[in-house]
């Protein structure tokens, strides 16, 4: 590049003289000459240091592809378990737990997966560990089964009372709070209260042994909430009234008011 | 899982439900099954890696906003796995929690990333909408960082992940300002930059990320997006999807479900 | 970890946890502070060149002189901010033509190379010839070698030493925008950081590179001058403050549009950029830069220099108006570095989620502390020493009682 806009310097700015190597003027000599040996020397030093690699896939070493795959594996994958464990993964892999990996609770199994006696897992059973998913936090969904870590048998381990490979409680939940805590907290402090969470929602026996085969039921109509608030309803005075013709009468009840926290609190 | 979802069940848990259904009336069979599956396995985990081949994958992640419980298994196995300093400043994936407050004025917070889960927050202004979020490195199919690196020692793999060359980075931090979501950092050990790599190293071993192996309620999807039929591939066909800064136009390949317009 | 805990407990709402540590210090703010005064000099030099305003001519090699010494310095706070240093080479081995990084580069070769030393020879070739003639030892040698073995002195060659010195500054004019103007790229290019992401950006930079280059040639030039015991040339001061008015308020003017562009459109980042502004930026960005470095001396030029009225709005004695000229550079040069710790700090101090707020903790030592910043403001004027022993700017060298009539 700098050869050919020199030459272009010297013919075009004396356009007089004709290109001569004979009548270079000494300054484009020299710096020919100089720049020459620059370009010479990067030129050199570019060959030697040239990754080999480079440029085989795209802009990157390829090696470096190699290398990242080369790392070593730490989380052996649940499958790897099944081979010594057969009758835990069985056994897990049927409970609701199922999707819970076994290196989850146990560590990273790679190691283990080698050198079995070596390398034991650990396995937590302190009461600090379970409540990490179980514990009761709002930003938590709904429905997810949480506990108050203070509140839920004080001071006993977890798996006193509950296998974590098969982590179906000892008895049946007394209290529909054990797993909808975050509606549980919110209706406690609300208007509502004092009501049963029976009294809106017909909740059958067994929804508490298979929860997600049999679900409780909901109200469907306006004349429910009617029951009580209603202009003629025969409850307490105290218990506001609307009248159920003219209220806003093309939605449903709760499609304005949350029954678990209704408004006016 | 799938059934404390928020809201009502979309049909395609209402498919999977019923799915499980069944297979719980076949368990009668299922050992014989499993037992033969699990032969498979072992087989694959044990037999030296066969010839992997790039061009025929193109990896992504999803993730189910709704499912996430916050516990910070991800952000723990992410650090054991992929030697990730322990320090609360450098972290691969980490887990955000908003609280979102009546007037629509969110809170965010992310303790140590979420590691050690989270502390309860005490809200006084009462909460109108809670969640959390896991993020990572959304593997862009644009990606800013390997737009900007001077040297080509970050790259897009040809199956979609985007990687730094530890050998070759120099250090200039450029990639991690060019990242809009904030998931490259510098080791402090190396002087280089460092990211999530979609554990790399696993899936060309036919396994899945660390993160999405220990994730307990499945919020995070791992697979290829090409192919039909791939937990991925289900998951965006059932799921409304969206990404991360749609607007700066770098087409992430981390896809959220349930994803707040708070979350940023 | 220490400064890093100390930084997680000054955090105002929320930031990615991997932005706890902030990634461009000290060092990056002086970078682009540096190559702005390069490309500042060398437009002053070109105005004498290529358009002829033939007031400011006794600074002309002084400027080139100094683009050189700023030029030379300018990629070692660059490389000082390297995680590995010592792999810096590799930008030249495999640059990635996407990244702007990368074409600095090839912006700095071009520059240094083709522009800035090609001129230098040029303009001092002819002197190099005679002054290693009378002289001897080592200053002969130096001389000598840097002719590179043209010693020709025919007409015909010293004629085509003007015309290529005028073509060279003729390409050097863009290759000066080119070379700050890329800087503020680097900036302006980066979409994921809304207080950078500006197509403004390279312009805003290269304006104020100006008015940074033009007033450390006005200090340059008094300082030097009167180190020697000269009288100064206050034709040519005057000229220079009154070029520095009017970049002054082009530069003003970029500025304040890019501000208010951004107000009248308040992106979704409007509100964090807001509170940045107001807060950790509000004595760098409204005190340093835009009253101290710019109101204030904008009112001092316009109301002394020639630029509005022909004597001056107010007229003053030449010793007490080079005076306030060199009040007004300084606090110009103040300006201009708050303006590059703005860009560069202030574009991290707030986090891409825009919900929260982190701080800068500069260091004092190692390598991004400020000792090295400051040595590395220093050590330009250094190398201008070094390079005006070599090859001396001043009219009297040009001297050359032996050469006669040539």
């Amino acid at each position: 590049m700098e050869r050919a806009r020199g030459s272009q310097l010297a013919s075009g700015l004396l356009p007089n003289q004709q290109f001569d190597p004979h009548l270079m003027l000494q300054q484009l000599k020299s710096l020919l000459i100089a720049f020459a040996v620059l370009a010479g020397g990067l030129a050199l030093g570019r060959h030697f240091l040239m990754p080999k690699t480079f440029g085989q896939r795209g802009h990157y070493r390829a090696a470096a592809v190699d290398a990242i795959e080369k790392q070593p594996v730490h989380y052996a994958g649940r499958e790897a378990c099944a081979a010594c464990h057969p009758e835990i993964v069985d056994r897990h892999s049927k409970a609701r737990h199922q999707t819970v990996a076994c290196e989850v609770c146990h560590g990273p199994a790679a190691a283990h997966t080698e050198a079995p006696t070596e390398n034991k897992l650990p396995a937590p059973r302190t009461r600090g560990y379970c409540p990490l998913c179980h514990g009761y936090d709002p930003s938590r969904p709904t429905g997810f089964p949480q506990i108050d870590p203070v509140a839920h048998n004080p001071l006993k381990p977890c798996i006193t009372c509950h296998n974590p490979h098969q982590p179906e409680p000892p008895h049946v939940p007394e209290e529909c709070s054990a797993c909808h805590g975050e509606i549980a907290r919110t209706k406690a402090v609300s208007r509502h209260a004092l009501l049963a969470f029976t009294q809106c929602h017909n909740t059958p026996l067994q929804h508490k042994v298979t929860p997600r085969l049999v679900r409780p039921d909901k109200p469907r109509t306006r004349e429910f909430c009617g029951g009580c608030h209603a202009q003629d309803a025969r409850s307490p005075k105290e218990i506001p009234r609307i009248d159920l013709q003219t209220h806003g009468s093309r939605y449903l009840c709760w499609q304005c008011h949350y029954p678990h926290r209704p408004e006016g609190d | 899982m799938g059934e404390w979802k928020r809201d009502a069940r979309e049909p395609s848990e209402q498919i999977s439900g019923s799915r499980r259904e069944f297979l719980h009336t076949c368990s009668l069979a299922a050992p014989l099954l499993l037992l033969g599956l699990r032969a498979a396995a072992v087989e694959a985990w044990a037999a030296p890696e066969a010839a992997y081949n790039a061009r025929e994958h193109y990896y992504g992640m999803g993730v189910d906003v709704a499912r996430c419980i916050g516990c910070g298994r991800c952000v723990e196995a992410c650090k054991n796995e992929n030697d990730v300093p322990r320090e609360p400043y450098y972290f691969r994936t980490w887990v955000e929690r908003y609280v979102v407050g009546p007037a629509g004025e969110a809170e965010v917070d992310s303790p140590n990333g979420g590691i050690a889960g989270f502390p309860p927050k005490p809200s006084e202004k009462g909460v109108l909408r809670t969640f959390f979020v896991p993020k990572l490195c959304n593997q862009c199919a644009d990606p800013p960082c390997v737009q900007v690196c001077p040297v080509g020692a970050t790259f897009a793999t040809e199956d979609g992940v985007v990687l730094v060359d530890r050998d070759y980075c120099i250090g200039c931090r450029y990639c991690v300002q060019a990242c809009p979501y904030g998931a490259r950092f510098l080791d402090p050990r190396t002087h280089m930059a460092d990211k999530c790599t979609f554990c790399y190293h696993r899936v060309v071993r036919g396994l899945v990320p660390a993160c999405v192996e220990v994730c307990p309620t499945g919020a995070r999807v791992f697979g290829d997006i090409r192919q039909r039929s791939s937990p991925l591939a289900r998951f965006t066909r059932f799921n409304k999807i969206m990404t991360l800064k749609p607007h700066l136009n770098t087409k992430p390949k981390v896809f959220y479900a349930a994803l707040d317009q708070e979350v940023r | 970890m220490e400064p890093l805990q100390e930084v997680l407990r000054q955090v105002t709402g929320y930031i990615y946890p991997n932005e706890v540590e902030l990634h461009w210090g000290l060092l990056v703010v002086v970078y682009p502070y540096l190559t702005g005064l390069v490309a500042g000099a060398f437009i002053l030099a070109s105005l004498v060149r290529v358009f002829n305003v033939k007031e400011v001519q006794p600074t002309y090699r002084l400027a080139l002189l100094t683009a050189l010494a700023y030029l030379i310095v300018a990629p070692l706070p660059l490389l000082a901010h390297l995680g590995r240093p010592s792999r810096a080479f590799e930008i030249f081995l495999t640059p990635n033509f996407h990244s702007a990084m990368a074409m600095f580069g090839f912006v700095y070769a071009w520059y240094l190379m083709v522009v800035l030393l090609l001129e230098i020879w040029f303009d001092y070739r002819k002197d190099l010839v005679l002054w290693s003639k009378r002289e001897t030892g080592v200053r002969h040698w130096l001389h000598r070698l840097l002719t590179l073995g043209a010693g020709d002195l025919s007409p015909r060659a010293l004629r085509f030493d003007q015309s290529a010195g005028r073509f060279i500054t003729i390409i050097g004019i863009p290759s000066a925008f080119l070379l700050h103007g890329y800087v503020g790229f680097i900036f302006g290019s980066v979409k994921a950081n809304p207080w950078w992401s500006s197509v403004l950006m390279p312009i805003v930079f290269l304006f104020s590179a100006i008015v940074s280059g033009i007033a450390l040639m006005l200090l340059l030039y008094l300082l030097s001058t009167l180190l020697r015991s000269k009288p100064v040339d206050m034709v040519c001061m005057d000229k220079l403050a009154t070029f520095l008015f009017y970049d002054l308020v082009v530069d003003f003017s970029l500025e304040m549009l890019d501000f208010i562009h951004r107000l009248y459109e308040a992106e979704e980042s409007i509100q964090i950029l807001s509170l940045l502004v107001s807060s950790r930026l509000f004595l760098s960005l409204v005190i340093l830069q835009a009253l101290l470095g710019t109101v204030l001396p904008l009112l001092l030029l316009g109301s002394v220099s020639p630029a509005l009225r022909n004597r001056g709005i107010v007229s003053l004695p030449d010793e007490l108006r080079r005076l306030l000229y060199a009040g007004a550079a300084v606090l110009i040069q103040i300006g201009i570095f708050s303006t590059r710790w703005n860009v560069v700090i202030g574009g991290q101090l707030f986090s891409k989620s825009l919900r929260g707020l982190t701080v800068y903790k500069m260091q004092l030592l190692g390598l991004e502390g400020l000792f090295v910043s400051g040595f590395l403001l220093v050590l330009p004027l250094l190398v201008l020493l070094v390079l005006i022993i070599v090859l001396p700017p001043w009219p009297e060298a040009e001297q050359h009682p032996e050469a006669g009539a040539s």
